[in-house]
């Protein structure tokens, strides 16, 4: 069933579809987003089962419906403080290649359609993560959304994906 | 539709090689037993009746040759000499090419082909007669009868098909039209069993046809017509001649079948079954060639009949799907189990007895399925003898390989992906290993190296171990060699062990020139991972000039397994039964300490190091005025004891492994993830590297040291 359904929207073609439906989320109270189609489903925030050794931004893992995925703490990734653990945090599940993932976001805040025109290129900053990390922005009831990249975020061990 | 038939037929071919492999293998080991020749040549025969039906040529005509050499050794007109055999074996692994080469494709090596076959073309005659192609002929009485009579004679067929011959949708009318290929072929319908329009039952078979044929072929052609419904028909061909072949074929046909003619002349009416089995009934006293032929005669035969098979060929992923399930059910079990002891219910009695029949069942039906994936490592084994030969013929050396153990059964999974590693380990056995048989001599070996390859299951897991006879690890020059590259400081003070176990470092090489077999780019770094990848172990230990011995630990299988929940720094993880010698509680007398940060644990007036897991996996600083609760002593493959410090033992039970691989990559002490009853995710702890990583405990277990940096 997942198998189909990711085939059915693993179609990454931003750029071509007239308007695009993106989840905005916060995350150390910057507003980001990710098209809703990369997004499996959004669970309520529940103790994971922490990892040892793990760098900071990897929270731990979590049970999901017998599968182990992993949680990262996206405010740590993009090199945030990290995020003080709370009841109206969400974990977003995404799918990186195949395999699915969580995101720990601060809190889910809407669905909005945007035109690809619209997607603005990142303003060089000078950070090499920053750079990487975001895929454009665009401007959204007058705050700016960042368009994270996915791939570009969480790399999965290689042997994974060999 | 075809492609699948075709697919069958490379699956046997797996099977038939291994059956040649294995006969080949006892004639090297000098049992010349007709029994075993006639193994060899039957499923060299096979191979090439199967292939000549796909139209693969290149692997008929070189099975052909083979054969007909083979031929030669059944009819004792060839004597098995070493140098016959050593080229038999060089053909069987060239034949095995040739079928991987049909079946995925790539290039043939020509030049090698040649050799072979013009090496072959040595020990056939002159007059050696065209590639016939036979697809029935399995070998037995039948072929060895020369046929030589080519005059014509009338065969009188009686042919009655049972009703399963229509169930499995052969058509009379295309085995006739057959028939009349070979000669002149006449066709009368006996329909006097045929009873009445009301008496009759649609799904019986009544009708019995009386052909006659006159031909010049010989009966086998006209048995081979009627290959594919043998068991599925009464079928009696008689001759109108009572030639002496004749004669043997059916003294042959009883012999193998064990049934005397029911009518007199030379008329036999059996059911007609395949001339599969040994044409001596007494092989049991060739116990190899038993071994090989008859298990395969069993299967050929029951599958004709279309009786029960006695093998079921499953893919792969419905099995997983089914583990899968299974362990969910597991799960599941200790789910429910901790939420009715939740629920504070005065009289669970009835309950608890229900549900330990639940845990019981699903137990049972684990057990099962996880045996459906178990297989003997025998085929891998068998591989292994050809890499052995390769390498010894591209190194100039002689080396033999010795298996033990070839029954000892893992799951299909470890087998396969211990292919590669084995291979690697061999390879360098006879590279490095083994001397050159002059240097042999001088030091008063045998000329030929011998390497022991052998398998056992030792307590939950499966121990291999590959042993060579040869120089050992030049321990001066790994040194010497790990200090150019960098990889050690050059005064590091290293223990014998500890160089060992450079060799697994990355990048690491000690051949001197790039051979034939080393540079390729692959080192013991990448078999030290495939191991570790398969939540196992490797261990090298070498004796100078004696030889040395690498040992391989893998779990069973790589689903489940007996685990003790314990809690570390608030966590609750899963240490794996095996690993467990025994668990106590300790008090404080029975903590000391030594220097800075070692601390001993004193057992019955024996000094064993402490490892504070917690602090081991980074979860919390070790505290050692405050002794935790509980110890697990463990006891690593190289016998070295030690002590895990853990919170508290909760509970034993069995857990379902989920890798971690995939997901988090290696993490140092942790072997992969389970889920316990309350969904929540539990570490499965891998006590070897947790002491790996434990400075005080690896203070006293050096070779760890080494190891560690090597993970690292």
């Amino acid at each position: 069933m997942q198998s189909q359904a990711e085939a059915k929207y693993d179609d990454s073609e931003i750029k071509h579809a007239e308007h695009s439906e993106f989840v905005s989320f916060t995350v150390a109270g910057q507003a980001f987003c990710l098209k809703i189609t990369q997004i499996r489903e959004i669970r309520r925030w529940s103790p994971v089962t922490i990892l040892p050794h793990a760098p900071a931004d990897v929270l731990g893992v979590m049970n999901l419906r017998g599968a182990v995925i992993p949680i990262y703490d996206l405010s740590a990734r993009f090199g945030l403080q990290q995020t003080e653990a709370s009841e109206r945090n969400v974990v977003i599940v995404v799918s990186v290649h195949g395999k699915p993932v969580g995101l720990l976001a601060e809190s889910v805040s809407e669905i909005i359609s945007i035109n690809p025109d619209d997607i603005q290129d990142t303003p060089p900053v000078d950070s090499r993560n920053t750079m990487d990390y975001i895929q454009g922005i665009i401007s959204h009831d007058d705050t700016m959304v960042r368009i994270i990249n996915l791939d570009a975020v969480i790399t999965v061990p290689e042997q994974v994906i060999s | 539709m075809a492609g699948s038939i075709q697919d069958t037929f490379f699956e046997e071919c797996e099977e038939l090689l291994e059956a040649m492999d294995e006969g080949l293998t006892a004639i090297e080991g000098g049992d010349h037993d007709s029994e075993v020749v006639n193994a060899v040549f039957r499923a060299v025969h096979s191979i090439k009746g199967g292939a000549g039906a796909f139209g693969l040529d290149d692997l008929v005509a070189f099975a052909h040759k083979f054969e007909t050499v083979f031929d030669e050794v059944r009819a004792n007109r060839l004597g098995l000499d070493t140098k016959l055999i050593q080229l038999l074996l060089r053909c069987s692994d060239h034949l095995a090419d040739l079928v991987s080469t049909s079946r995925d494709g790539g290039s043939v090596d020509e030049a090698h082909n040649d050799v072979l076959v013009s090496a072959l073309e040595e020990y056939i005659d002159e007059e050696e007669e065209e590639v016939v192609f036979q697809p029935m002929g399995l070998g037995g009485a039948f072929e060895m009868a020369p046929i030589e009579v080519e005059q014509e004679r009338v065969y009188s067929i009686r042919f009655h098909p049972l009703k399963d011959m229509y169930g499995t949708g052969n058509e009379p009318y295309f085995l006739f039209q057959t028939l009349a290929d070979l000669g002149t072929l006449e066709v009368t319908l006996d329909e006097s069993e045929l009873p009445g329009f009301d008496a009759l039952d649609t799904d019986e078979s009544y009708l019995i046809w009386s052909l006659t044929l006159t031909t010049a072929e010989s009966k086998s052609a006209i048995e081979s017509v009627f290959e594919f419904v043998e068991g599925l028909c009464e079928l009696s061909i008689e001759s109108d001649m009572d030639d002496e072949d004749e004669a043997n074929a059916l003294a042959a046909l009883e012999a193998a079948f064990g049934t005397a003619p029911e009518e007199g002349g030379d008329q036999v009416t059996v059911p007609f079954e395949p001339p599969v089995s040994a044409p001596e009934p007494e092989a049991d006293a060739a116990p190899v060639a038993a071994k090989a032929a008859a298990p395969k005669a069993e299967a050929a035969k029951s599958e004709q009949r279309g009786g029960p098979n006695p093998t079921l060929r499953v893919d792969l992923e419905r099995v997983d799907r089914l583990i899968n399930a299974v362990g969910e059910l597991i799960i599941n079990h200790s789910m429910l189990a901790q939420q009715i002891a939740n629920l504070d219910v005065a009289d669970l009695r009835d309950v608890e007895t229900e549900l330990e029949g639940f845990k019981n069942l699903a137990r049972d039906i684990q057990e099962g399925v996880m045996s459906i994936r178990a297989q003997p490592v025998k085929p891998l084994f068998q591989r292994m003898a050809r890499i052995v030969r390769e390498a010894s013929a591209a190194t100039g050396k002689t080396a033999k390989l010795i298996t033990e153990g070839e029954n000892t059964e893992v799951d299909k999974t470890v087998i396969e992906r211990l292919s590669d590693p084995l291979t690697h380990i061999l390879r360098n056995a006879v590279d490095h290993g083994v001397e050159k048989p002059e240097d042999r001599e001088a030091v008063g070996k045998n000329r030929s190296g011998e390497i022991r390859l052998s398998a056992s299951h030792r307590s939950g897991s499966v121990c291999i171990e590959i042993k060579d006879d040869g120089a050992g690890v030049n321990r001066p020059r790994v040194k010497q060699i790990a200090i150019d590259k960098g990889l050690i400081p050059e005064n590091a003070e290293l223990t014998d062990g500890e160089i060992d176990n450079l060799l697994f470092l990355p990048g690491f090489s000690t051949a001197k020139e790039i051979s034939n077999l080393s540079g390729r780019g692959v080192g013991m770094d990448v078999v030290k991972n495939a191991v570790t990848a398969l939540g196992g172990r490797i261990n090298i230990s070498s004796t100078p000039g004696k030889g040395s011995v690498f040992t391989i630990i893998l779990p069973l299988t790589l689903a489940v397994m007996d685990g003790m929940v314990v809690s570390v720094a608030d966590q609750t993880m899963v240490v794996p039964i095996t690993s467990i010698v025994e668990t106590m509680r300790g008090s404080d007398d029975m903590v000391n300490n030594l220097g800075a940060d070692g601390t001993l644990l004193s057992i019955r007036g024996n000094f064993v190091p402490v490892c504070d897991v917690g602090s081991a996996l980074g979860l919390c600083k070790g505290d050692h005025d405050q002794p935790p609760g509980v110890y697990l002593l463990v006891e690593t493959e190289t016998g070295q004891r030690s002590a895990l410090a853990v919170d508290d033992i909760h509970d034993q039970r069995q857990v379902v492994i989920k890798s971690l691989d995939g997901v988090c990559g290696n993490i140092p002490g942790v072997a992969a993830a389970t889920i316990l009853g309350d969904g929540k995710i539990a570490m499965i702890l891998d006590p070897e590297s947790i002491l790996a990583a434990s400075p005080s405990a690896a203070a006293f277990d050096t070779e760890r040291r080494i190891s560690n940096a090597i993970a690292s």
